[in-house]
Formats: structure tokens, C-alpha cells, sequence
């Protein structure tokens, strides 16, 4: 599939932080006419989006704007009223989220799901996929997935040391604090050894020491050949490490393209903004409250002056 | 020695168990030995179409000829039914037998409800066997069948509403608490045991013993909630937890109640029998029009209450959400007392109704708790109109069934349609799909 | 008061063949809700089916013991799928209603009159199990100190432990093995498995059935000690009993319900006896006002109801559990 535009924002030649072109990248995810509703609160109702494949994409938007739902629909754990979705070509609709994650399309969730009476170790090692003793029958013959289990396991330490989390390799998940709970669910999530991982605001919560070490990481992903869909409320951490970045508002895509054009978009604003102009305000009040809005933004996803990891505000 | 005494032990175990209707523990139950006047075939004759205060299972029929014949056809003996209904054949062994009924000894007007079923084939095994020649129960199928599903339409709207009253307490708990209570059924029988407790014990009129129970149920619901959930609550017990100590609670009390009050069935001292009020084909005891009436203001106004008052809906926001209710500024801990109080209450009204309706027995409301789970998941859990609803809808189901099923499979419908239900609605009727994800 | 008598009591009942069937059928609740986290309130049904699977074939439709057994097995198996069909998608309460109602309507409809025919109705099957007691090795009574059990018995409970044991090793390779860690995993949260690419339908289903195969194995001993059998074997109460059982012994430990069963067993007789000793004979230790020869049997219910109630706010992981690593979420 050809990274076909959607609309003038893809088809700009945008350069993302890391210098990745979006050009030559064809679409792992293609969204379309999705619509999910609550009752009378229509929480997705997205016409078309695509995922392009080996790069990082941010789903931003305000808080209700619908990106958890949209995640749910897209990974099977929700149903929409209709549309249609896929991923490598293939359709996902009415597929169980756990052929959809068996197809390479792997989730974390925005509120961690760790599985608190299993050993740190044991959470990673179930992550990992294939594995001959979890057929009833094999399980009861270890010689049949012993050496399955200790190359999960190695690499299951990679991935824990990688992520800060090998000290606690054996105590209970359920005594991790929230944000290792949060490092502990991607790394388990990347046990799986996805194409696709979606991470549903994966920094909230993370310290900023931890959390420039692990843009890294997410970056590293991107090098590894993966793709990467995030949400995530830190713009700084969008500006830095996404290629691409979606905006949600009231279950729409009001817009998209590259960080910095789409954090000086006045929709992005307007959506962030929430109130909107159809109040009593006078234009006066309205262009000065837009200008505050939009000069923070562009504080933000200005030049980068201030030392990775600083504390801000 | 020895023998003879863990024998003698366990069939005092077992009789113990017999009591209890139907608790097993295996090592009771092991098979009478055959007694030393040989082994009698037994043959009790209920006319079960006229049930009364002393045998509410019918009215035994004397004089009928009963004769028992072996394989062969060949006569073994016979005997005639006695005041009880009671008629005995011994019979020197185990084996085949045939047990034929005298149709010509039957008095006037009594006629088997199978005309063709004047035999029945029994299997002696080594001891006492009992048979029975269903009679009475033809009368009904007699009469023309539209009077007879308004009277079942009639005796399901009264059960349904009997089961509306303790679907609602346990709703109501349920859906301010998320607490599976299993010991909902012994607060039904509780409130027909205190209601029986006034009445007989106290010598009070079964019109003050009946309001004095419920209001005692509302103390023992203040009680129950103040003393025994709040604190589990304060402590963070998990849901499942809790529902496993409801089981626990209600296994106590259940045996409890049958320790205190014994084992049998006994009815308040006013309003057992009545002559029907009848206008035209419908046909109606004017306790059973009371037991509507009650229930239905009673109902009313309950959900009027929680529907209008500020009460009500504080009730409803802590269901909702219980952490922003309180922030919110709602004691959630006097609302969850209230909604003890209230649903403790219902539950005690529904077990008086029961007991006056039917009679009062230790495990009433242990009976009826499935039909109760039933109704509140047919409804959608924690909705009060579906727990309502729920319960009209199990109490004519079963009571219509019996125009197609034998009446002892009568609660068997209620419970097929509680997995249907679940197979095609697991939100049930009236409630609204959930938060995924 | 004849303490060694009540003492003997409770060590033939704790070590017999009642002990046998409640450790089979808490092992099978055990990979039910200790592992898996699936709340099955029906167990007695499962035990139901499988007794009467055996029964009914050999008493009723004139097939050969053997051939009862795999009749029993299969049915429970069934139960399970048509039970898990529909509930296994729902939240865990869902289950617990349907099987505790499907328990209920088998009972009913085992004794109805209308399949008196096949089941016996109230009164039960009896004469099924002449080849598995043509099989029994011992001439006598078996004497083991403490008490002595019959020759039949003997035979059952020998069988019975066995079977334990069997049972035992096969949920502890089962355990400690990836299949194992998923139901675990689903006893933690579901939906982070079912993100990992796991069928966890599949695999709750799979849990579903083994343990009601251990229900099935259990209800097979409830027939074949008794000889005979009837609906009230298999009535509610007996799934509550194995749950006590279960949460006794400890949850989610391989022995657990072995130990539980034990215990229990140790318990209900040891206080029936001692109670029915206290409040019977023509000088009575509890005066007959206060307790009855038939009240002191419900005195043991009464402990037990409260007994289990406290266990689970007390002490959830039982009696030898680390509380840290408790199954069921008590806190
Ligand atoms: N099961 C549900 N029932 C009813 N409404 C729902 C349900 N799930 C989500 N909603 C509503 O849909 C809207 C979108 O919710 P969603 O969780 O997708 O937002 P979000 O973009 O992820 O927000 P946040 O950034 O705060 O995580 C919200 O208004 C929410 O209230
Ligand atoms: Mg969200």
C-alpha cells in the first residue's frame, strides 16, 4: 500500500526529529469510517487514519477525546458500531484481541495491568509467544519446553535490564510502583516481539531521568525496524521522539502531520483549548487567548534550549 | 460392638441429615438394613387437589383396596388404605413387583389424575419401598385451561412479587456494595421466622407480628452492616472474598435456624386456609389479594424513593461511583447503611409474605435464592426496574411451565431461562452493556 | 465423655474415603478458582453427572462398569463445555450464578419422577459397582490403630488416596509449567493476557474442564463408597463444603486441598461426635433444654458456616498459607 495521502498534512514532505522521511513508508494500519458510540456520547468517529510503518506516531488529544476507545476498537477489546480496520493488508474486524496481538499488533494499557501474584520474571516470560508448554498436553513434560523457557528467559533479561527493572527480577509485580508497573507492561508487551506496539500513554508517571533513557528505547524500536503508536499528554516527549502525530478531539482527527507543523496548527490549539468560539467572548479576548495558547505551544515545540531532563514549570 | 456403635452413629447422622433436606455428607449415608419383619411395600394415597392445614401435601383417602402382585402376575397380598391414606404389603424379598389399585374401591368423586395408571412397577431392593397413585391433581387439567393459566397467571404474579421484594434488597446491596450476597435468602426466612416468633411464640395477631418483623429486619440489617460488613468494608476485602464469607453466614445461619426452630414446616396462627373471593372465572384468597397489594405499594413506593428523593439519588451515585461521591460530599458510609437497612428489610417483608402465602420452614429463603439471582440477572445486575421486572418474569415462568412440565420441575424453567439469558444478554434485560477494556 | 472414641471418629472420617472425595473435588475447585480464578459454584453437578453417568449405565442401560466410568467422564467433560460455552466470555460472577443454577436443575431433574426409569428419582441407583468391589485385594476388615475400616471401605479408600495422589502430581507438573503460569496469569487480569496473544477462552475452558474431571473423579467416590446413590448427595451445600475445604487447606497450593479435606473431615466428625456424646445418653453434659440429640448434629454446621466466614476474613490463604502469596484477592 503507498503511503497515499490523507489529506495535505501527509502529503507534505515532512522531516521528523530523527531526519526519517515519511515517503517511503507504507501503511501497517489503515483505519476507516470507524465509529464508536456510548449511548449518545459518540466517543470515535474517525474517517479514515493510517499507521506508516517503521515510524513512530503519537495519537494526541484531550482528555474524553476518545484514544483509549480508539485503541480498544483497533486491538479488538471493544467493538465499534461500524467501520472497517487492518493491519498488514489483513482485516481485523471482529478478529479476538488475541489474534490480533498474534498478528504482530501488540497494546499496553493506560491503566497498567500488571499481574500482581506472578514474580516480575514470570510476567515477562509470558509474554513470549509460541511457547510449546502452554499446550495443555506438553506442559506435563518439561523436557519438551525447558529449552523454550531459558531462551525466553534470557532474552526476557535483555529486556528487563534494558528497562531498570532486573533488580526486582523476582519480587511479586503487585509491589512495583506505578511507573516500573508501566516499564514493566511494554517490556512484556515487547516480548512478544511485535511489529506494531501501541502504548497507551506509557510515560505517565515515569520519572524524567527514566523516562529520556527510555525515549531512547522507544527510538531504538523505530531502528529495529518496528512501529510505534503512542498516546501521550507529554508534548515534549511527542516533539522529541515522533515522526508523525495524530489529533484527536471529540472522537474526530482534527488534524495531522509532523510535530512541529501540527503543534502550530490553530485546530490543535482550538482542540486543547476545549471552550470554543461560539461563546460570548468578544474576537478581542478570543485572539488573545488563542496567542497565549499558541505561544506556549511554540515554547514547546521550539528549538530544544533546555537541558534533556530538566524539570519544567 | 464397636460396629454397632459407629452404625448407630451414623444413622443418627443420618436422620440429622434427612433434617436438614438434603445436605450430604457421604459418610452418612449408608443403606438401611432391611428390618426383621421383612420388607414392605408401602402405598400412600393424597387426594393432592385438596390440600389442607394438617397435610398440605392432600387429603389422605381410606378404603381404597391396594394389591401387589409378583412378576408372574401372581397375587402377593393386599390391604386397604387406612385414616392416613397408608396401606402396607410385605413381601418376602427383593425383586419386581406390581402394585395394582383398586379403581372400584375409590370413593365418589375421586378419580386418579392418570385414569390408565391403576398399576405401577416397583423395584424392592432389600427394603421398604413407598409408592404413590397421583390423584387430585386430574380435577385441574379437567377444568377448562383458560381459568386455569389465569389461576397460574394469578399465583405467579403473587410469587413474582413475593421475589420482587427480596430481588430488590439484594439489588439494591448489590449495587451500592458490589457484595454477591448468599446470605440474602436467610434474611428472607429470618423475617418469617420472627414474624412466626411473635405470632406464636408472643401470642401476638399475625397483623402486628407481620409489621413488627419487618421492623425488626431493618434493625438487623442496621445491625449486620454496622457490625459485620462496614468493618470488612473499611479492611478492603475483596468482592469474591466477601461473597465466600456471605456463604459462609448463610451455612451458619441456615443451621441456626434450624437448630432454634427444628426442622419442620409450621404456619402462623390466622389466615391458613380461606375460601376464595371468586369474580367470574377468577378465583382469589383474600390473603393472597393482601400479599399483592402489600407487595406492590410496598414496591412502589420503594422505587418511587430511590427514583425521586435526594436520598434515592445519593443511593444511586454511590452505585455509581463510590470515590466521587464522596468527594463529592455524600456520606457513603450512612448511604450504604441506609441501603442495608432498606434491602434487609425488603428481604424480611418478602419472607413474612412467603410464610403467609405458603408456610414457614428454616430453609424458605435458601429455596427461593436461586429464583432471586435469577430474577436480578434476568433484570441486569444492580438495576432496580430490571430486579422488578426480573421477578414478575420468574415468578409466571414458573408457575405457566406446570401447563407443560410437571410441577416438580416447576423451578427448572426459571433457571433455563437465567442461562439463555445470559447466553444472548449478559447485561440482562434492561441494564446497559459495560465499561471494556 | 469417651474422648478416645470421639478421637476415633474423627481420624476415620479424616483419613477415610469422606476425606478422599471432598480432597478430589476441592483439587478440581482449586484449578477452578485457585488457579484460574473461575468462580464454579456447580461442582456437586459435575460430581452429579459423573456418578450417575456410572450408574445409570451399569444399573439402567445394562453396560459394563468400565464402560460407566468413561460415560461418567464424558458427561462431566460436556457439562463443562456447555457451561463454559456461554459464561466463560463474562465476568466472573456470570459463572458462578449459572453453574450453581445448572447444578440445581440437574438435582431436580436426576430425581424427577418423569426419569424415575433411568435415575431411580429420590430414591437413587443402587447395585452398579460389583466389578470394582470384585476387585478388592483385602479379606477383612483393615485395622490401623487408631480405627479400622471395613473390608469395602478398605478397598475405597485405598483407591480414593491413590487417586489423590495422582491428581496432586498431575496439577503439580500442570502448575509449574507456561500453561500453568497463563491461568494464572488469567486469575490476575485477563485482558493483559488476552493483549499477549493468549486464547484465554481457550484456556479457561480447558481449566474448566480438568477440574471438573477431578469433580467427576469425586462424585465416582461418593458411588462407589456408598453403593448406592441419590439427588441429595449432590446438593449445594457439597460445592460449599469442598469451597471450605478448598480455602481451609490454602488456595492455589498443590496440597492444599488434600490438607483441607483433612482437616475439615478431622472437624465436622470429631465435633458431631463430641457433641452428639455431650448432649445424648440418660445423663446428658449439655442438659437437653439447651441442645437436643438432633440440635447437637447441627451444631457442627452452625462452626462450620462461621467457621468458614472467619477462615476468609482471617486467614484467605488458609491454614498454612504466606499471606503474600494469596491467590484470591482478600487483602
Ligand atoms: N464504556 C464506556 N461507557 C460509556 N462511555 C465511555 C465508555 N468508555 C469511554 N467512554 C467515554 O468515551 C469518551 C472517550 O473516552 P477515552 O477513554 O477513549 O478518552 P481518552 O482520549 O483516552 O482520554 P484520556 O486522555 O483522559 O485517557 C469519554 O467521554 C468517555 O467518558
Ligand atoms: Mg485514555
Amino acid at each position: 500500500m503507498p503511503a497515499e495521502a490523507t489529506g495535505s498534512h501527509a502529503a507534505s514532505e515532512s522531516v521528523g526529529t530523527t531526519g526519517t522521511t515519511t515517503r517511503d513508508h507504507d501503511a501497517i494500519l489503515v483505519g476507516e469510517d470507524v465509529i464508536r458510540r456510548f449511548g449518545g456520547l459518540t466517543a470515535v468517529d474517525v474517517d479514515r487514519v493510517e499507521v506508516k510503518r517503521g515510524l513512530i506516531t503519537a495519537l494526541i488529544g484531550p482528555n474524553g477525546a476518545g484514544k483509549t476507545t480508539f485503541f480498544n476498537v483497533l486491538t479488538g477489546f471493544d467493538q465499534p458500531d461500524s467501520g472497517s480496520w487492518s493491519f498488514n493488508g489483513r482485516s481485523l474486524k471482529g478478529m479476538p484481541p488475541y489474534k490480533v496481538a498474534r498478528l504482530g499488533m501488540v497494546r499496553t494499557f493506560q491503566l497498567t495491568k500488571v499481574l500482581a501474584k506472578l514474580s516480575v520474571i514470570e510476567n515477562m516470560r509470558l509474554g513470549a509467544t509460541g511457547q510449546r508448554g502452554e499446550s495443555m498436553l506438553s506442559a506435563v513434560f518439561p523436557t519438551l519446553w525447558r529449552s523454550q523457557e531459558k531462551i525466553n528467559t534470557e532474552r526476557a533479561d535483555t529486556l528487563l535490564q534494558r528497562f531498570n527493572l532486573d533488580a526486582k527480577r523476582e519480587d511479586f509485580a503487585g509491589s512495583l510502583s506505578g511507573g516500573q508497573r508501566k516499564l514493566l507492561e511494554m517490556a512484556r508487551a515487547l516480548m512478544v516481539d511485535p511489529d506494531l506496539i501501541m502504548l497507551d500513554e506509557p510515560m505517565a508517571g515515569v520519572n524524567p531521568a527514566l523516562k529520556q533513557s527510555l525515549l531512547g528505547h522507544v527510538k531504538g524500536l523505530r531502528d529495529e525496524g518496528r512501529t510505534v503508536l503512542f498516546v501521550e499528554h507529554d508534548m515534549d516527549m511527542v516533539r522529541d521522539i515522533s515522526d508523525w502525530v495524530i489529533v484527536m478531539a471529540q472522537g474526530k482527527i482534527v488534524a495531522q502531520g509532523p510535530p512541529l507543523e501540527v503543534m502550530a496548527n490553530p485546530k490543535v490549539i482550538d482542540a486543547y483549548l476545549g471552550a470554543h468560539h461560539d461563546s460570548d467572548l468578544s474576537v478581542e479576548e478570543e485572539e488573545a487567548r488563542l496567542e497565549k495558547v499558541r505561544e506556549r505551544l511554540q515554547a514547546k515545540t521550539g528549538p530544544r534550549d533546555r537541558e534533556d531532563g530538566d524539570p519544567r514549570e | 460392638m464397636r460396629v454397632r456403635a459407629i452404625l448407630g452413629l451414623l444413622g443418627a447422622a443420618m436422620v440429622s441429615l434427612l433434617c436438614l433436606g438434603g445436605s450430604v455428607l457421604a459418610a452418612a449415608a449408608v443403606p438401611m438394613a432391611p428390618g426383621d419383619e421383612g420388607i414392605s411395600i408401602n402405598v400412600i394415597l393424597l387426594d393432592q387437589g385438596q390440600p389442607t392445614a394438617e397435610n398440605p401435601k392432600g387429603t389422605p383417602i381410606p378404603g381404597v383396596r391396594i394389591i401387589v402382585e409378583d412378576a408372574t402376575g401372581t397375587e402377593i397380598g393386599n390391604d386397604v388404605t387406612n385414616k392416613k391414606g397408608v396401606a402396607s404389603v410385605s413381601v418376602a424379598e427383593g425383586g419386581d413387583y406390581v402394585v395394582r389399585l383398586d379403581t372400584d374401591t375409590l370413593p365418589e368423586g375421586t378419580e386418579l389424575s392418570d385414569p390408565d395408571d391403576v398399576t405401577n412397577s416397583v423395584n424392592v431392593l432389600g427394603f421398604d419401598t413407598t409408592v404413590q397413585f397421583p390423584i387430585g391433581l386430574a380435577e385441574r387439567t379437567g377444568t377448562d385451561i383458560g381459568t386455569r393459566i389465569l389461576g397460574l397467571v394469578l399465583s405467579g404474579l403473587k410469587f413474582g412479587l413475593i421475589i420482587a421484594l427480596a430481588s430488590l434488597g439484594l439489588s439494591l446491596v448489590f449495587g451500592t456494595t458490589g457484595l454477591t450476597n448468599f446470605s440474602h435468602g436467610e434474611l428472607v426466612t429470618l423475617g418469617a421466622l420472627l414474624a412466626y416468633g411473635f405470632n406464636a411464640g408472643l401470642g401476638l395477631h399475625v397483623l402486628i407480628a407481620a409489621p413488627l418483623a419487618v421492623v425488626a429486619m431493618a434493625v438487623v440489617g442496621y445491625l449486620q452492616d454496622a457490625g459485620f460488613w462496614s468493618p470488612l468494608r473499611r479492611r478492603g476485602t475483596g468482592n469474591i472474598a466477601l461473597m465466600i464469607v456471605s456463604i459462609g453466614l448463610a451455612l451458619f445461619l441456615r443451621s441456626l435456624f434450624q437448630y432454634v426452630f427444628g426442622g419442620d414446616t409450621k404456619a402462623y396462627d390466622r389466615y391458613v386456609t380461606q375460601t376464595p373471593w371468586t369474580l367470574g372465572p377468577l378465583s382469589i384468597t383474600p390473603k393472597s389479594f393482601a400479599i399483592d397489594v402489600i407487595a406492590v405499594v410496598v414496591l412502589v413506593l420503594v422505587s418511587l424513593a430511590v427514583a425521586r428523593t435526594r436520598l434515592g439519588k445519593a443511593t444511586r451515585a454511590v452505585a455509581d461511583n463510590p470515590p466521587l461521591s464522596a468527594s463529592s460530599g455524600i456520606n457513603v458510609n450512612a448511604i450504604i447503611s441506609i441501603v442495608w437497612i432498606m434491602g434487609t428489610a425488603l428481604a424480611g417483608l418478602s419472607g413474612v409474605l412467603l410464610g403467609l402465602d405458603q408456610q414457614v420452614e428454616f430453609q424458605m429463603g435458601f429455596k427461593i435464592l436461586l429464583l432471586v439471582f435469577a430474577a436480578v440477572t434476568l433484570g441486569g445486575l444492580g438495576t432496580i426496574w430490571g430486579a422488578m421486572a426480573g421477578s414478575i418474569v420468574v415468578g409466571l415462568l414458573v408457575e405457566l411451565s406446570t401447563l407443560i412440565i410437571p410441577s416438580e420441575l416447576k423451578y427448572i424453567g426459571a433457571l433455563l431461562l437465567l442461562i439463555v439469558i445470559l447466553l444472548f444478554r449478559p447485561q440482562g434485560l434492561f441494564g446497559r452493556a459495560e465499561r471494556v477494556g | 465423655m469417651d474422648w478416645g472414641f470421639i478421637f476415633e471418629q474423627a481420624m476415620a472420617s479424616a483419613l477415610g474415603p469422606d476425606a478422599v472425595v471432598y480432597a478430589l473435588a476441592a483439587i478440581g475447585l482449586n484449578v477452578h478458582f485457585g488457579y484460574t480464578g473461575l468462580l464454579n459454584f456447580g461442582q456437586a453437578g459435575f460430581m452429579a453427572v459423573a456418578a450417575y453417568g456410572l450408574a445409570a449405565s451399569v444399573a439402567s442401560w445394562g453396560l459394563s462398569f468400565w464402560v460407566g466410568l468413561l460415560v461418567g467422564l464424558g458427561a462431566a467433560g460436556v457439562l463443562a463445555l456447555l457451561l463454559g460455552a456461554p459464561t466463560l466470555r463474562l465476568r466472573a460472577d456470570y459463572l458462578a450464578i449459572v453453574t450453581i443454577a445448572a447444578a440445581e436443575i440437574l438435582r431436580i431433574v436426576i430425581g424427577s419422577v418423569s426419569l424415575k426409569d433411568e435415575f431411580g428419582g429420590r430414591d437413587g441407583l443402587q447395585a452398579f459397582n460389583a466389578s470394582f468391589t470384585d476387585l478388592n485385594p483385602y479379606n477383612g476388615t483393615v485395622d490401623l490403630g487408631v480405627f479400622s475400616l471395613s473390608r469395602a471401605d478398605a478397598w475405597v479408600t485405598t483407591v480414593g488416596w491413590v487417586l489423590v495422589a495422582l491428581c496432586c502430581l498431575l496439577v503439580w507438573a500442570l502448575m509449574r509449567s507456561p500453561w500453568g503460569r497463563v491461568l494464572k496469569s488469567i486469575r490476575e487480569d485477563e485482558d493483559a493476557v488476552r493483549s499477549l496473544g493468549k486464547n484465554v477462552f481457550g484456556y479457561k475452558m480447558q481449566a474448566l474442564v480438568l477440574g471438573g474431571l477431578f469433580g467427576a473423579l469425586a462424585g465416582f467416590m461418593v458411588a462407589l463408597q456408598q453403593a448406592a446413590i441419590n439427588p441429595d448427595n449432590f446438593s449445594t451445600d457439597v460445592t460449599f463444603n469442598a469451597y471450605a475445604v478448598l480455602i481451609l487447606g490454602g488456595a492455589a497450593r498443590v496440597l492444599g486441598p488434600v490438607v483441607g479435606a483433612v482437616i475439615f473431615w478431622f472437624l465436622i466428625s470429631g465435633l458431631g461426635t463430641f457433641f452428639s456424646e455431650a448432649a445424648g445418653g440418660t445423663d446428658p453434659l449439655i442438659p437437653t433444654w439447651l441442645m437436643t440429640d438432633t440440635q447437637a448434629s447441627l451444631v457442627r454446621f452452625i462452626l462450620l458456616g462461621a467457621g468458614l466466614a472467619a477462615l476468609m476474613i482471617l486467614r484467605p490463604q488458609g491454614i498454612f498459607g504466606d499471606r503474600r502469596e494469596l491467590a484470591i484477592d482478600a487483602r
